[in-house]
């Protein structure tokens, strides 16, 4: 038995979980409980763009897809095409063809990896009680192996498009430095057809997990393009009537300076909060899916009327499956482009670009000057615009949990997070907790 | 015939988190072709080393070490420590990698990792010269291992 005293009464109590140190992967997340109520969620974010956001002045436009793939380790395509488009709006160039059909294979080459990353690696453990991969891997071998390799077709594009896995270095405004031959592509063609039919089992294996029952009101943001499932190109539009041009972004959104975090929240002007990333993506674009996605769709139960995040790993399954099936058709309807780019002067001009990030839709507004360097730059990344969402949904769930020890917890508030694959989910136990109960 | 392989790792625009990169550059530089570089994605990790008997791994470490100490480890046998590692970009690397491999069977038998410790990890630095001193270190460490 111990001899310690005991603890003096105390009002307040601050509980600091431990968690793994990460350099960028790094959150916080402060709960004030009275009474057995939470009284307050904060939600703290480490963010790397506002850093991009200054270092970029003064540059050459050309440069913007090379600096801000670096944002990023998993989702650099999302910040090169996002700056692409900025600067080729600013010059009033439109890139079609053969090469717009390119982007959009590599496009779907990061939804692969992203979201193979995201579904096996690092939520699936969350749903079935592991702490991380490598505890389920032992007991679900297949599964992570699948996974792997699924990612690993992901890769495979982009080392064929970008010409290097994590940050694609092919990439320049106006298209790419090198095109692709024809016969580049045999090797993708044989691995897209068994990645599909592995997302397909991948649909109806996270379709068994064990969901949470939690639905919310969410305003769902996303593109929505007329002939395709979005990712390059669209409008802005939401389920509460929200159809704005991309260049109008910012009449409509807002980014809120919160004290506790050096992230800025968005908000959509006069509605609050709001849900970027895959669920806004089905739910909005549902008819633009292939009619395979639609079919296993319907056969696990999904519908565009969704509102339970924790769904969202199904859907990021779905979203493999079509990004396999479209770029099948694109490969398939390969013929090599006349160039690999097309010109593009950028000098004295605003552009603004707006793409699908695996993770939703990320914001880029480029004014150039004359002698065509940035003099200024803004990026709005999902995360900063999904965190007002993750917090409401904490402020929901947690009385839920008070019961549970700090370990728990800790648990359950990731997996909630990681709901909306924030980038800071990369890391397997991401989140420091600091709970403050306060007693009357 | 079994094949051995050194892997440098690390991030070119995160100051000493390259120290990796110029490990692997310079033992190719002195005639080892097997020395890869890799941003230490989990995949492509573990698919770079299937089939190898030895891999020997560099990569910066932050574990309050004094900037330059060049740490061996042998992951062969016990699990490697995350925050062992430095991972600049994104967390799911090499520390997952090795462990996954581990838990799927598929880990090379001989494992070592060389951790050179940084001391500043800042956009766009150039190597420290303790980290400098210390990739030359592990080439040498390397390069007795590679003997051995």
């Amino acid at each position: 038995m111990s001899n310690d005293p005991p603890p003096p009464p105390r009002n307040t109590r601050t509980i600091k979980v431990d968690y793994l140190a990460r350099v960028e992967g790094e959150g916080a997340l402060h709960l004030r409980v009275k009474d057995g109520l939470v009284e307050d969620v904060k939600l703290k974010i480490f963010e790397p763009p506002r850093f991009f956001e200054a270092f970029m002045r003064g540059r050459p436009f050309r440069e913007a897809p090379d600096i801000t793939a670096r944002i990023c380790g998993i989702c650099p395509v999302a910040y090169q095409m996002s700056s692409c488009h900025a600067m080729e709006a600013a010059a009033g160039v439109r890139v079609t063809g053969q090469l717009r059909e390119l982007r959009r294979l590599l496009y779907c080459g990061e939804w692969i990896e992203s979201h193979g990353l995201h579904v096996f690696m690092l939520h699936a453990p969350d749903f079935l009680g592991y702490p991380s991969a490598i505890e389920m891997a032992k007991d679900h071998r297949e599964v992570v192996e699948m996974g792997l390799k699924l990612k690993k077709v992901g890769n495979d594009i982009g080392n064929v498009l970008g010409g290097r896995e994590v940050h694609p270095v092919n990439v320049k405004v106006g298209g790419f430095y090198k095109a692709p031959r024809k016969r580049d592509f045999a090797k993708l063609t044989e691995d897209l057809q068994w990645a599909a039919d592995a997302a397909e089992k991948a649909i109806r294996w996270t379709a068994n997990l064990p969901f949470p029952d939690f639905e919310q009101d969410y305003e769902l943001v996303s593109l929505s393009h007329p002939d395709e499932y979005p990712m390059n190109e669209g409008r802005i539009i939401s389920n509460r009537g929200l159809d704005i041009a991309i260049a109008d972004y910012e009449q409509h959104f807002e980014e809120e300076h919160v004290p506790y975090t050096n992230a800025l929240q968005s908000v959509r002007k006069g509605h609050g909060a709001y849900f970027v990333g895959p669920m806004a993506r089905f739910a909005l674009n549902f008819d633009k899916l292939t009619p395979r996605c639609q079919a296993l769709a319907c056969e696990v139960g999904m519908d565009p009327g969704c509102r339970n995040p924790f769904r969202s790993i199904i859907i990021r399954s779905l979203e493999m499956l079509y990004a396999c099936e479209e770029a099948l058709r694109v490969i398939a309807h390969y013929e090599p482009p006349d160039a690999p780019a097309v010109g593009v002067n950028a000098s004295g001009g605003t552009g603004h670009g707006c793409t699908e990030a695996p993770r939703g839709l990320l914001y880029h507004r480029y004014r150039v000057d004359g002698q065509g360097d940035i003099a200024e730059a803004k990026i709005v990344p999902p995360t900063s615009q999904n965190q007002k969402t993750i917090e409401n949904d904490l402020r929901q769930l947690v009385p839920g949990f008070l019961h549970l020890d700090d370990e728990k917890l800790q648990w359950q508030c990731e997996q909630t997070i990681r709901n909306y694959d924030p980038c800071i989910s990369c890391a397997t136990h991401f989140l420091k907790i600091h709970r403050e109960e306060v007693r009357a | 015939m079994s094949r051995t392989l050194v892997i440098g790792m690390g991030n070119a625009l995160r100051g000493d988190d390259a120290a990796g990169l110029h490990v692997a550059r310079q033992l190719r530089e002195r005639g080892f072709a097997e020395a890869h570089e890799s941003k230490g994605e989990t995949a492509s990790l573990m698919e770079l080393w299937q089939g190898a008997a030895v891999v020997l791994l560099a990569d910066a470490a932050q574990s309050g070490a004094e900037p330059g100490t060049v740490t061996r480890f042998d992951a062969s046998t016990r699990p490697l420590p995350s925050a062992f590692l430095h991972c600049s970009t994104h967390a799911f690397g090499v520390a997952e990698a090795v462990e996954l491999s581990r838990s799927l069977g598929s880990l090379p038998p001989r494992v070592i990792v060389f951790g050179i410790e940084g001391k500043s990890f800042g956009h766009g630095a150039p190597l420290s010269a303790e980290v400098e001193a210390g990739v030359v270190e592990a080439v040498a460490m390397i390069e007795t291992e590679l003997k051995s």
